[in-house]
Protein backbone atom coordinates (compact mmCIF):
# COMPACT_ATOMS: atom_id res chain seq x y z
CA UNK A 1 0.00 0.00 0.00
CA UNK A 2 3.15 2.39 -0.30
CA UNK A 3 2.70 4.40 -2.76
CA UNK A 4 3.89 7.59 -3.73
CA UNK A 5 1.21 9.36 -5.62
CA UNK A 6 1.00 12.69 -6.85
CA UNK A 7 -0.89 14.11 -3.91
CA UNK A 8 1.85 12.87 -1.22
CA UNK A 9 4.57 13.56 -3.23
CA UNK A 10 3.23 17.59 -3.54
CA UNK A 11 2.10 17.22 -0.09
CA UNK A 12 5.90 16.38 1.52
CA UNK A 13 7.33 18.97 -1.24
CA UNK A 14 5.11 22.13 -0.13
CA UNK A 15 5.36 20.88 3.56
CA UNK A 16 8.98 20.55 3.62
CA UNK A 17 9.59 23.73 1.25
CA UNK A 18 7.08 25.36 4.16
CA UNK A 19 9.50 24.16 6.85
CA UNK A 20 13.11 24.64 5.33
CA UNK A 21 12.56 27.90 3.20
CA UNK A 22 12.60 30.58 6.03
CA UNK A 23 16.08 29.01 7.52
CA UNK A 24 17.25 28.87 4.15
CA UNK A 25 16.75 32.44 3.36
CA UNK A 26 18.37 33.36 6.53
CA UNK A 27 21.39 31.52 6.02
CA UNK A 28 21.37 33.30 2.00
CA UNK A 29 20.97 36.87 3.47
CA UNK A 30 23.48 36.28 6.21
CA UNK A 31 26.30 36.93 3.41
CA UNK A 32 24.31 39.56 1.95
CA UNK A 33 26.72 42.49 1.58
CA UNK A 34 24.18 45.26 1.73
CA UNK A 35 23.13 46.11 5.49
CA UNK A 36 19.48 46.17 4.23
CA UNK A 37 17.94 42.94 5.08
CA UNK A 38 15.87 42.71 1.96
CA UNK A 39 18.25 43.62 -0.90
CA UNK A 40 20.84 41.58 -2.00
CA UNK A 41 23.91 43.86 -2.50
CA UNK A 42 26.40 40.82 -3.42
CA UNK A 43 28.51 38.19 -1.65
CA UNK A 44 30.28 38.85 1.19
CA UNK A 45 31.07 37.47 5.05
CA UNK A 46 31.46 40.80 6.47
CA UNK A 47 29.01 40.41 9.14
CA UNK A 48 30.70 37.00 10.72
CA UNK A 49 33.59 38.96 10.94
CA UNK A 50 31.56 42.32 12.37
CA UNK A 51 29.73 39.92 14.69
CA UNK A 52 33.30 38.04 16.21
CA UNK A 53 33.76 41.84 17.07
CA UNK A 54 30.67 42.38 19.29
CA UNK A 55 32.04 41.72 22.73
CA UNK A 56 28.02 41.74 24.04
CA UNK A 57 27.46 38.95 21.70
CA UNK A 58 30.25 36.91 23.07
CA UNK A 59 29.86 37.30 26.45
CA UNK A 60 26.10 36.23 26.52
CA UNK A 61 27.28 33.36 24.41
CA UNK A 62 29.78 31.97 27.67
CA UNK A 63 26.95 33.00 29.93
CA UNK A 64 24.67 30.58 27.89
CA UNK A 65 27.20 27.76 27.48
CA UNK A 66 28.42 27.57 31.08
CA UNK A 67 24.36 27.86 32.44
CA UNK A 68 23.50 25.19 29.61
CA UNK A 69 26.66 22.94 30.43
CA UNK A 70 25.38 22.59 34.48
CA UNK A 71 22.07 22.90 34.05
CA UNK A 72 21.56 19.73 31.04
CA UNK A 73 23.95 18.13 34.18
CA UNK A 74 22.16 18.21 37.03
CA UNK A 75 18.87 18.18 35.07
CA UNK A 76 19.82 14.43 34.34
CA UNK A 77 20.85 13.70 37.33
CA UNK A 78 17.84 14.85 38.74
CA UNK A 79 15.26 13.52 36.24
CA UNK A 80 16.70 9.92 35.98
CA UNK A 81 16.67 9.81 39.69
CA UNK A 82 12.87 10.92 39.56
CA UNK A 83 12.29 8.41 36.42
CA UNK A 84 13.70 5.65 38.33
CA UNK A 85 11.73 6.60 41.49
CA UNK A 86 8.74 6.72 39.42
CA UNK A 87 8.74 3.73 37.72
CA UNK A 88 10.98 1.47 40.18
CA UNK A 89 10.13 3.33 43.60
CA UNK A 90 6.62 0.92 44.46
CA UNK A 91 4.74 3.20 46.32
CA UNK A 92 5.80 5.77 49.02
CA UNK A 93 3.79 8.80 50.44
CA UNK A 94 3.11 11.61 48.03
CA UNK A 95 3.59 9.66 44.91
CA UNK A 96 1.13 11.47 43.21
CA UNK A 97 2.04 14.27 43.56
CA UNK A 98 5.21 13.41 42.80
CA UNK A 99 4.10 12.09 39.38
CA UNK A 100 1.84 15.75 39.25
CA UNK A 101 5.07 17.52 39.56
CA UNK A 102 7.33 15.94 36.99
CA UNK A 103 4.09 16.04 34.77
CA UNK A 104 3.23 19.43 34.78
CA UNK A 105 6.09 21.94 34.05
CA UNK A 106 5.88 20.35 30.51
CA UNK A 107 2.67 21.90 29.98
CA UNK A 108 2.70 24.72 32.32
CA UNK A 109 3.13 28.26 30.08
CA UNK A 110 6.65 29.29 30.23
CA UNK A 111 5.49 32.85 31.35
CA UNK A 112 4.18 31.13 34.58
CA UNK A 113 6.92 29.06 34.92
CA UNK A 114 9.09 32.13 34.61
CA UNK A 115 6.99 34.33 37.05
CA UNK A 116 6.25 31.93 39.63
CA UNK A 117 10.20 31.10 40.22
CA UNK A 118 11.39 34.70 40.26
CA UNK A 119 8.69 35.54 42.93
CA UNK A 120 10.20 32.63 45.14
CA UNK A 121 13.73 33.89 44.38
CA UNK A 122 12.58 37.69 45.17
CA UNK A 123 11.23 35.87 48.23
CA UNK A 124 14.26 33.86 49.86
CA UNK A 125 16.43 37.21 48.73
CA UNK A 126 18.57 35.17 45.93
CA UNK A 127 20.23 37.31 43.76
CA UNK A 128 19.36 37.29 40.22
CA UNK A 129 22.19 36.04 37.94
CA UNK A 130 23.58 33.20 36.52
CA UNK A 131 22.78 30.89 39.55
CA UNK A 132 18.93 31.53 39.46
CA UNK A 133 19.07 30.77 35.36
CA UNK A 134 20.76 27.42 36.44
CA UNK A 135 18.56 26.96 39.16
CA UNK A 136 15.39 27.51 36.94
CA UNK A 137 16.57 25.75 34.02
CA UNK A 138 17.22 22.79 36.24
CA UNK A 139 14.12 22.39 37.03
CA UNK A 140 12.06 22.83 34.05
CA UNK A 141 14.51 20.14 32.01
CA UNK A 142 14.73 17.37 34.58
CA UNK A 143 10.97 16.50 33.76
CA UNK A 144 11.86 16.25 30.18
CA UNK A 145 15.07 13.78 31.06
CA UNK A 146 12.27 11.80 33.72
CA UNK A 147 9.65 11.75 30.93
CA UNK A 148 12.53 10.25 28.19
CA UNK A 149 14.46 8.25 30.42
CA UNK A 150 11.19 6.49 32.05
CA UNK A 151 9.94 6.03 28.87
CA UNK A 152 13.05 3.23 28.37
CA UNK A 153 12.59 2.21 31.55
CA UNK A 154 9.17 0.96 31.13
CA UNK A 155 10.24 -0.98 28.32
CA UNK A 156 13.37 -2.93 29.46
CA UNK A 157 12.76 -6.65 30.50
CA UNK A 158 13.13 -6.76 34.30
CA UNK A 159 14.46 -9.85 34.80
CA UNK A 160 18.12 -8.80 33.98
CA UNK A 161 17.91 -6.88 36.89
CA UNK A 162 16.74 -9.80 39.43
CA UNK A 163 19.26 -11.74 38.13
CA UNK A 164 21.86 -9.52 38.94
CA UNK A 165 20.18 -9.18 42.38
CA UNK A 166 20.17 -12.77 42.74
CA UNK A 167 23.72 -13.35 41.44
CA UNK A 168 24.52 -11.23 44.58
CA UNK A 169 24.81 -7.77 43.08
CA UNK A 170 23.62 -4.87 45.81
CA UNK A 171 20.92 -2.87 44.47
CA UNK A 172 23.59 -0.02 44.00
CA UNK A 173 25.93 -2.38 41.98
CA UNK A 174 22.90 -3.68 39.92
CA UNK A 175 22.06 -0.78 38.51
CA UNK A 176 25.69 0.80 37.84
CA UNK A 177 26.39 -2.25 35.88
CA UNK A 178 23.03 -3.47 34.56
CA UNK A 179 20.41 -0.93 34.68
CA UNK A 180 22.61 2.17 33.90
CA UNK A 181 24.21 0.81 30.32
CA UNK A 182 20.37 -0.21 29.06
CA UNK A 183 18.79 3.29 29.90
CA UNK A 184 22.07 4.50 28.73
CA UNK A 185 21.14 6.08 25.30
CA UNK A 186 17.77 7.29 26.76
CA UNK A 187 19.94 9.47 29.60
CA UNK A 188 22.29 10.94 26.72
CA UNK A 189 19.07 11.80 24.64
CA UNK A 190 17.74 13.39 27.67
CA UNK A 191 21.27 15.74 28.79
CA UNK A 192 20.55 16.58 24.62
CA UNK A 193 17.28 17.68 25.33
CA UNK A 194 18.13 19.53 28.40
CA UNK A 195 20.99 21.16 26.84
CA UNK A 196 19.01 22.13 23.91
CA UNK A 197 16.19 23.25 26.23
CA UNK A 198 18.73 25.33 27.79
CA UNK A 199 20.18 26.75 24.95
CA UNK A 200 17.06 27.70 23.51
CA UNK A 201 15.19 29.31 26.41
CA UNK A 202 14.07 33.09 26.35
CA UNK A 203 10.58 33.69 28.38
CA UNK A 204 12.10 32.07 31.75
CA UNK A 205 15.47 33.20 31.03
CA UNK A 206 14.19 36.77 31.15
CA UNK A 207 12.09 36.60 34.09
CA UNK A 208 15.07 34.99 36.64
CA UNK A 209 18.25 36.81 34.96
CA UNK A 210 20.22 39.79 36.23
CA UNK A 211 21.38 42.80 34.47
CA UNK A 212 25.10 40.67 34.59
CA UNK A 213 23.86 37.55 33.29
CA UNK A 214 22.36 38.29 29.73
CA UNK A 215 22.16 34.56 27.75
CA UNK A 216 22.22 34.51 24.28
CA UNK A 217 18.66 34.67 23.77
CA UNK A 218 18.05 37.54 25.82
CA UNK A 219 20.37 39.14 23.92
CA UNK A 220 19.05 38.11 20.23
CA UNK A 221 15.44 39.22 21.03
CA UNK A 222 16.22 42.34 22.93
CA UNK A 223 18.19 43.48 19.16
CA UNK A 224 15.85 41.65 17.09
CA UNK A 225 12.61 43.73 18.48
CA UNK A 226 14.21 46.56 17.01
CA UNK A 227 14.34 44.87 13.47
CA UNK A 228 16.30 42.58 11.42
CA UNK A 229 20.44 43.03 11.13
CA UNK A 230 22.71 41.15 9.38
CA UNK A 231 24.76 40.16 12.10
CA UNK A 232 21.96 38.47 13.74
CA UNK A 233 21.56 36.26 10.52
CA UNK A 234 25.19 35.48 10.57
CA UNK A 235 24.56 34.43 14.24
CA UNK A 236 21.63 32.38 13.25
CA UNK A 237 23.66 30.59 10.71
CA UNK A 238 26.47 29.70 13.10
CA UNK A 239 23.78 28.38 15.56
CA UNK A 240 21.76 26.55 12.84
CA UNK A 241 24.89 24.92 11.46
CA UNK A 242 25.61 23.42 14.79
CA UNK A 243 22.41 21.99 15.26
CA UNK A 244 22.55 20.27 11.99
CA UNK A 245 26.26 19.04 12.70
CA UNK A 246 25.11 18.27 16.21
CA UNK A 247 21.51 16.41 15.07
CA UNK A 248 23.18 14.76 12.16
CA UNK A 249 26.32 13.39 13.98
CA UNK A 250 23.93 11.88 16.96
CA UNK A 251 21.60 10.02 14.55
CA UNK A 252 24.69 8.49 12.73
CA UNK A 253 25.78 7.93 16.32
CA UNK A 254 22.97 5.97 17.05
CA UNK A 255 22.47 4.07 13.94
CA UNK A 256 25.74 2.63 14.17
CA UNK A 257 25.43 1.27 17.60
CA UNK A 258 21.49 -0.34 16.72
CA UNK A 259 23.58 -2.09 13.83
CA UNK A 260 26.49 -3.32 16.21
CA UNK A 261 23.51 -4.48 18.67
CA UNK A 262 21.88 -6.27 15.89
CA UNK A 263 25.09 -7.91 14.93
CA UNK A 264 25.96 -8.88 18.61
CA UNK A 265 22.91 -10.64 18.79
CA UNK A 266 22.91 -12.77 15.30
CA UNK A 267 26.47 -13.31 16.62
CA UNK A 268 24.91 -14.58 19.98
CA UNK A 269 21.96 -16.35 18.25
CA UNK A 270 24.47 -18.22 15.88
CA UNK A 271 26.83 -19.44 18.77
CA UNK A 272 23.58 -20.31 20.93
CA UNK B 1 19.23 0.09 51.86
CA UNK B 2 16.12 1.96 53.25
CA UNK B 3 18.16 5.25 53.90
CA UNK B 4 18.98 4.69 49.71
CA UNK B 5 15.79 4.51 48.72
CA UNK B 6 14.84 7.61 51.09
CA UNK B 7 17.85 9.49 49.56
CA UNK B 8 16.65 8.25 45.71
CA UNK B 9 13.12 9.73 46.52
CA UNK B 10 13.47 12.96 48.67
CA UNK B 11 16.26 14.94 46.40
CA UNK B 12 13.84 15.13 43.29
CA UNK B 13 10.92 15.43 45.54
CA UNK B 14 12.46 18.32 47.54
CA UNK B 15 13.72 19.94 44.25
CA UNK B 16 10.32 20.06 42.87
CA UNK B 17 8.49 21.04 46.08
CA UNK B 18 10.93 23.63 47.06
CA UNK B 19 11.28 25.27 42.64
CA UNK B 20 7.56 24.04 41.60
CA UNK B 21 5.16 23.90 44.17
CA UNK B 22 6.10 26.95 46.12
CA UNK B 23 6.34 29.16 43.79
CA UNK B 24 2.88 28.66 43.00
CA UNK B 25 1.98 28.71 46.38
CA UNK B 26 3.45 32.32 46.12
CA UNK B 27 2.08 33.22 42.85
CA UNK B 28 -1.44 32.49 44.81
CA UNK B 29 -0.68 34.30 47.54
CA UNK B 30 0.51 37.34 45.74
CA UNK B 31 -2.84 37.35 43.89
CA UNK B 32 -4.69 37.52 46.65
CA UNK B 33 -2.41 40.55 48.18
CA UNK B 34 -3.01 44.46 47.78
CA UNK B 35 -1.17 46.38 45.05
CA UNK B 36 1.36 48.68 47.04
CA UNK B 37 3.65 51.86 45.47
CA UNK B 38 6.68 49.95 47.81
CA UNK B 39 9.57 47.64 47.36
CA UNK B 40 8.42 44.83 46.50
CA UNK B 41 5.12 46.14 44.95
CA UNK B 42 2.29 44.75 46.99
CA UNK B 43 1.20 44.33 51.07
CA UNK B 44 0.94 40.49 51.70
CA UNK B 45 -2.67 39.94 53.36
CA UNK B 46 -0.95 36.89 54.45
CA UNK B 47 1.45 36.55 57.52
CA UNK B 48 2.25 33.30 58.63
CA UNK B 49 4.55 34.39 60.94
CA UNK B 50 1.55 35.55 62.92
CA UNK B 51 0.28 32.21 63.19
CA UNK B 52 -3.38 30.99 63.68
CA UNK B 53 -5.12 34.42 64.09
CA UNK B 54 -3.43 35.79 60.99
CA UNK B 55 -4.68 33.37 58.91
CA UNK B 56 -8.22 33.73 60.29
CA UNK B 57 -7.81 37.47 59.55
CA UNK B 58 -6.34 36.56 55.81
CA UNK B 59 -9.48 34.24 55.23
CA UNK B 60 -11.85 36.99 56.63
CA UNK B 61 -10.37 40.05 54.50
CA UNK B 62 -10.14 38.12 51.05
CA UNK B 63 -11.53 39.75 48.64
CA UNK B 64 -10.28 38.78 45.03
CA UNK B 65 -10.07 42.26 44.25
CA UNK B 66 -7.51 41.29 41.52
CA UNK B 67 -9.50 38.72 40.25
CA UNK B 68 -12.36 41.63 40.11
CA UNK B 69 -10.32 43.71 38.32
CA UNK B 70 -9.53 41.47 35.84
CA UNK B 71 -13.37 41.77 35.03
CA UNK B 72 -13.87 45.34 35.03
CA UNK B 73 -10.38 46.43 32.56
CA UNK B 74 -11.65 45.67 29.03
CA UNK B 75 -7.50 44.81 28.13
CA UNK B 76 -8.20 41.82 30.43
CA UNK B 77 -11.20 39.37 29.44
CA UNK B 78 -10.14 40.73 25.37
CA UNK B 79 -6.73 39.31 26.01
CA UNK B 80 -8.10 35.84 27.07
CA UNK B 81 -10.85 35.92 23.99
CA UNK B 82 -8.49 36.82 21.47
CA UNK B 83 -5.62 34.45 22.87
CA UNK B 84 -8.55 31.45 23.05
CA UNK B 85 -9.79 32.66 19.10
CA UNK B 86 -6.12 32.86 17.92
CA UNK B 87 -4.68 29.30 19.46
CA UNK B 88 -7.78 27.83 18.19
CA UNK B 89 -7.76 28.92 14.75
CA UNK B 90 -3.74 28.09 14.71
CA UNK B 91 -4.47 25.08 15.65
CA UNK B 92 -6.50 24.39 13.14
CA UNK B 93 -4.46 26.03 10.71
CA UNK B 94 -1.99 23.52 11.85
CA UNK B 95 -3.85 20.22 11.33
CA UNK B 96 -4.07 21.42 7.72
CA UNK B 97 -1.08 22.16 6.87
CA UNK B 98 0.63 18.84 9.21
CA UNK B 99 -1.76 16.21 8.06
CA UNK B 100 -0.73 16.26 4.48
CA UNK B 101 2.74 16.06 5.31
CA UNK B 102 2.28 13.21 8.07
CA UNK B 103 -0.16 11.47 5.41
CA UNK B 104 2.77 11.90 2.84
CA UNK B 105 5.37 10.73 5.59
CA UNK B 106 3.61 7.73 6.15
CA UNK B 107 2.94 6.54 2.75
CA UNK B 108 6.47 7.23 1.60
CA UNK B 109 8.78 4.16 0.74
CA UNK B 110 10.33 2.73 3.96
CA UNK B 111 14.02 3.50 3.46
CA UNK B 112 12.75 7.84 3.21
CA UNK B 113 11.39 7.73 6.34
CA UNK B 114 13.65 7.80 8.77
CA UNK B 115 15.19 10.41 6.58
CA UNK B 116 12.00 12.25 6.86
CA UNK B 117 11.44 11.79 10.22
CA UNK B 118 14.76 14.03 10.85
CA UNK B 119 13.60 16.68 8.62
CA UNK B 120 10.66 16.91 10.87
CA UNK B 121 12.72 16.79 13.99
CA UNK B 122 15.80 19.09 13.26
CA UNK B 123 13.56 22.46 13.84
CA UNK B 124 12.72 20.95 16.66
CA UNK B 125 16.34 21.14 17.84
CA UNK B 126 17.23 24.68 16.36
CA UNK B 127 16.42 28.09 18.36
CA UNK B 128 12.72 28.65 18.32
CA UNK B 129 13.71 32.24 18.73
CA UNK B 130 15.35 32.05 15.85
CA UNK B 131 12.63 30.36 13.29
CA UNK B 132 10.52 32.99 14.67
CA UNK B 133 13.03 36.19 13.65
CA UNK B 134 13.72 34.12 10.02
CA UNK B 135 10.09 35.70 9.37
CA UNK B 136 10.32 38.88 9.85
CA UNK B 137 12.55 39.71 7.11
CA UNK B 138 10.18 37.39 5.03
CA UNK B 139 6.92 39.07 5.89
CA UNK B 140 8.01 42.71 6.54
CA UNK B 141 6.87 45.29 3.92
CA UNK B 142 9.95 45.49 1.62
CA UNK B 143 10.48 41.51 2.46
CA UNK B 144 10.95 38.72 -0.08
CA UNK B 145 6.98 37.65 0.00
CA UNK B 146 6.20 40.92 -0.89
CA UNK B 147 8.52 41.27 -3.76
CA UNK B 148 7.64 37.75 -4.79
CA UNK B 149 3.95 38.51 -4.88
CA UNK B 150 4.45 42.19 -6.92
CA UNK B 151 6.47 40.04 -8.94
CA UNK B 152 4.05 37.84 -9.88
CA UNK B 153 2.02 40.40 -10.66
CA UNK B 154 -0.59 39.27 -8.11
CA UNK B 155 -0.15 42.70 -6.15
CA UNK B 156 0.86 46.42 -6.84
CA UNK B 157 1.30 47.46 -3.69
CA UNK B 158 3.30 45.78 -0.93
CA UNK B 159 0.81 44.50 1.69
CA UNK B 160 1.22 44.79 5.55
CA UNK B 161 1.65 41.42 6.85
CA UNK B 162 4.23 42.04 9.87
CA UNK B 163 3.14 43.32 13.14
CA UNK B 164 -0.34 41.92 12.42
CA UNK B 165 -2.14 38.70 13.42
CA UNK B 166 -2.04 37.09 10.00
CA UNK B 167 2.02 36.95 11.16
CA UNK B 168 1.20 35.83 14.21
CA UNK B 169 -0.92 33.31 12.84
CA UNK B 170 2.30 32.33 10.39
CA UNK B 171 4.42 32.33 13.29
CA UNK B 172 2.69 30.12 15.52
CA UNK B 173 1.69 27.45 12.28
CA UNK B 174 5.12 27.22 11.41
CA UNK B 175 7.01 26.89 14.77
CA UNK B 176 4.37 24.02 16.47
CA UNK B 177 3.68 21.73 13.14
CA UNK B 178 6.05 19.70 14.02
CA UNK B 179 4.27 18.75 17.12
CA UNK B 180 1.27 17.88 14.83
CA UNK B 181 3.23 16.47 12.38
CA UNK B 182 4.51 13.48 14.70
CA UNK B 183 1.73 12.05 16.51
CA UNK B 184 -0.34 12.04 13.75
CA UNK B 185 2.70 10.35 11.37
CA UNK B 186 2.82 8.20 14.20
CA UNK B 187 -0.59 6.64 14.36
CA UNK B 188 -1.18 6.79 10.53
CA UNK B 189 2.36 4.62 10.90
CA UNK B 190 0.83 2.03 12.28
CA UNK B 191 -2.66 1.95 10.02
CA UNK B 192 -3.24 -1.69 8.06
CA UNK B 193 -3.44 -0.90 4.88
CA UNK B 194 -5.56 -3.89 3.96
CA UNK B 195 -8.03 -1.95 5.97
CA UNK B 196 -8.14 0.41 3.18
CA UNK B 197 -7.87 -2.60 0.29
CA UNK B 198 -10.75 -4.17 2.34
CA UNK B 199 -12.40 -0.66 1.62
CA UNK B 200 -12.55 -0.32 -1.61
CA UNK B 201 -12.58 -3.68 -2.52
CA UNK B 202 -16.23 -3.24 -1.18
CA UNK B 203 -16.89 -0.23 -3.03
CA UNK B 204 -15.59 2.42 -1.38
CA UNK B 205 -13.87 5.36 -3.54
CA UNK B 206 -10.48 6.37 -2.37
CA UNK B 207 -11.83 9.26 -0.94
CA UNK B 208 -14.47 7.69 0.79
CA UNK B 209 -12.08 5.17 2.36
CA UNK B 210 -9.69 7.70 3.36
CA UNK B 211 -12.88 9.88 5.70
CA UNK B 212 -14.10 6.66 6.57
CA UNK B 213 -10.66 4.46 7.26
CA UNK B 214 -7.83 6.45 7.47
CA UNK B 215 -9.66 9.77 9.76
CA UNK B 216 -10.92 7.59 12.61
CA UNK B 217 -8.38 5.88 13.08
CA UNK B 218 -6.00 8.55 13.06
CA UNK B 219 -8.17 10.57 15.86
CA UNK B 220 -6.27 9.81 18.56
CA UNK B 221 -3.10 11.22 17.18
CA UNK B 222 -5.21 14.27 15.50
CA UNK B 223 -6.49 15.14 19.08
CA UNK B 224 -3.09 14.70 20.76
CA UNK B 225 -1.26 17.07 18.02
CA UNK B 226 -3.80 19.45 18.05
CA UNK B 227 -3.37 19.60 22.10
CA UNK B 228 0.34 20.05 21.87
CA UNK B 229 -0.38 23.14 19.78
CA UNK B 230 -3.14 24.21 21.58
CA UNK B 231 -1.40 24.61 25.22
CA UNK B 232 1.54 25.94 24.33
CA UNK B 233 -0.12 28.23 21.68
CA UNK B 234 -2.56 29.63 24.42
CA UNK B 235 0.47 31.47 26.52
CA UNK B 236 3.04 32.79 24.10
CA UNK B 237 5.10 35.35 24.74
CA UNK B 238 7.68 35.72 21.58
CA UNK B 239 5.31 35.07 18.60
CA UNK B 240 2.89 37.83 19.24
CA UNK B 241 6.11 40.03 20.49
CA UNK B 242 7.72 39.76 17.40
CA UNK B 243 5.40 39.32 14.81
CA UNK B 244 2.17 40.65 16.11
CA UNK B 245 1.55 44.06 16.35
CA UNK B 246 0.55 46.51 18.78
CA UNK B 247 -3.30 45.54 18.28
CA UNK B 248 -2.20 41.97 19.04
CA UNK B 249 -3.45 40.70 22.11
CA UNK B 250 -2.08 37.69 24.04
CA UNK B 251 -2.37 37.35 27.64
CA UNK B 252 1.41 36.07 27.92
CA UNK B 253 2.48 39.49 26.52
CA UNK B 254 -0.04 41.04 28.70
CA UNK B 255 1.47 39.16 31.61
CA UNK B 256 5.11 39.79 30.85
CA UNK B 257 4.17 43.68 30.79
CA UNK B 258 1.59 43.76 33.52
CA UNK B 259 4.62 42.97 35.57
CA UNK B 260 7.84 44.42 34.01
CA UNK B 261 6.53 47.86 32.70
CA UNK B 262 3.76 48.31 34.90
CA UNK B 263 5.20 46.52 37.75
CA UNK B 264 1.94 45.17 39.15
CA UNK B 265 3.09 41.82 40.75
CA UNK B 266 -0.94 40.69 42.12
CA UNK B 267 -2.13 41.42 39.13
CA UNK B 268 0.41 39.85 37.14
CA UNK B 269 -0.04 37.11 39.65
CA UNK B 270 -3.73 37.01 38.93
CA UNK B 271 -3.41 36.89 35.11
CA UNK B 272 -1.39 33.46 35.75
CA UNK B 273 -4.10 31.61 37.53
CA UNK B 274 -6.99 32.59 35.54
CA UNK B 275 -4.57 31.32 32.59
CA UNK B 276 -4.20 27.83 34.16
CA UNK B 277 -7.68 27.38 35.37
CA UNK B 278 -8.43 28.46 31.37
CA UNK B 279 -5.96 25.43 30.57
CA UNK B 280 -6.62 22.84 32.95
CA UNK B 281 -9.57 21.50 30.61
CA UNK B 282 -7.30 20.94 27.95
CA UNK B 283 -4.34 19.35 29.79
CA UNK B 284 -7.18 16.71 31.41
CA UNK B 285 -9.09 16.24 27.97
CA UNK B 286 -4.86 15.79 26.37
CA UNK B 287 -3.84 13.50 29.03
CA UNK B 288 -6.90 11.27 29.23
CA UNK B 289 -6.08 10.79 25.44
CA UNK B 290 -3.12 9.85 25.84
CA UNK B 291 -4.13 6.96 28.53
CA UNK B 292 -6.64 6.24 26.08
CA UNK B 293 -3.88 5.74 23.00
CA UNK B 294 -2.13 3.83 26.00
CA UNK B 295 -4.71 1.03 26.47
CA UNK B 296 -5.06 0.89 22.75
CA UNK B 297 -1.63 -0.12 22.56
CA UNK B 298 -1.62 -3.16 24.93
Amino acid sequence: MRRLTWFNTTSLTLGFAFLYLPMVILIIYSFNESRLVTVWGGFSTKWYGELMKNEAFLDAAVVTLKVAFASSIAATVLGTMAAYVLVRGGRFFGRTLFSGMIYAPLVMPEVITGLSLLLLFISIGLDRGIITIVLAHTTFSMCYVSVVVSSRLVSFDRSVEEAALDLGCTPFDAFRSVTLPIIAPAVISGWLLALTLSLDDLVISSFVAGPSSTTLPIKIFSSVRLGVSPEINALSTILIGLVTIGTISASLASKRAVKKRQQEEQMAEQAA
Amino acid sequence: MNFRRFFLISVPYVWLLILFLIPFGIVLKISLSDTALAIPPYTPTLDLAGGWTSIKEFFSQLDFENFAFLTTDDLYWKSYLSSLKIAFLATFLCLLVGFPIAYGMANAPDEWRPTLMMLVILPFWTSFLIRVYAWMGILSQEGLLNQFLIWLGVIGEPLTILNTNVAVYIGIVYTYCPFMILPIYSTLEKLDGSLLEAGEDLGCSRTTAFWLITVPLSKSGIIAGCFLVFIPALGEFVIPTLLGGSGTLMIGKVLFEEFFSNRDWPVASAVAIVLLLILIIPIVLYQRNEQKMMEAEQ
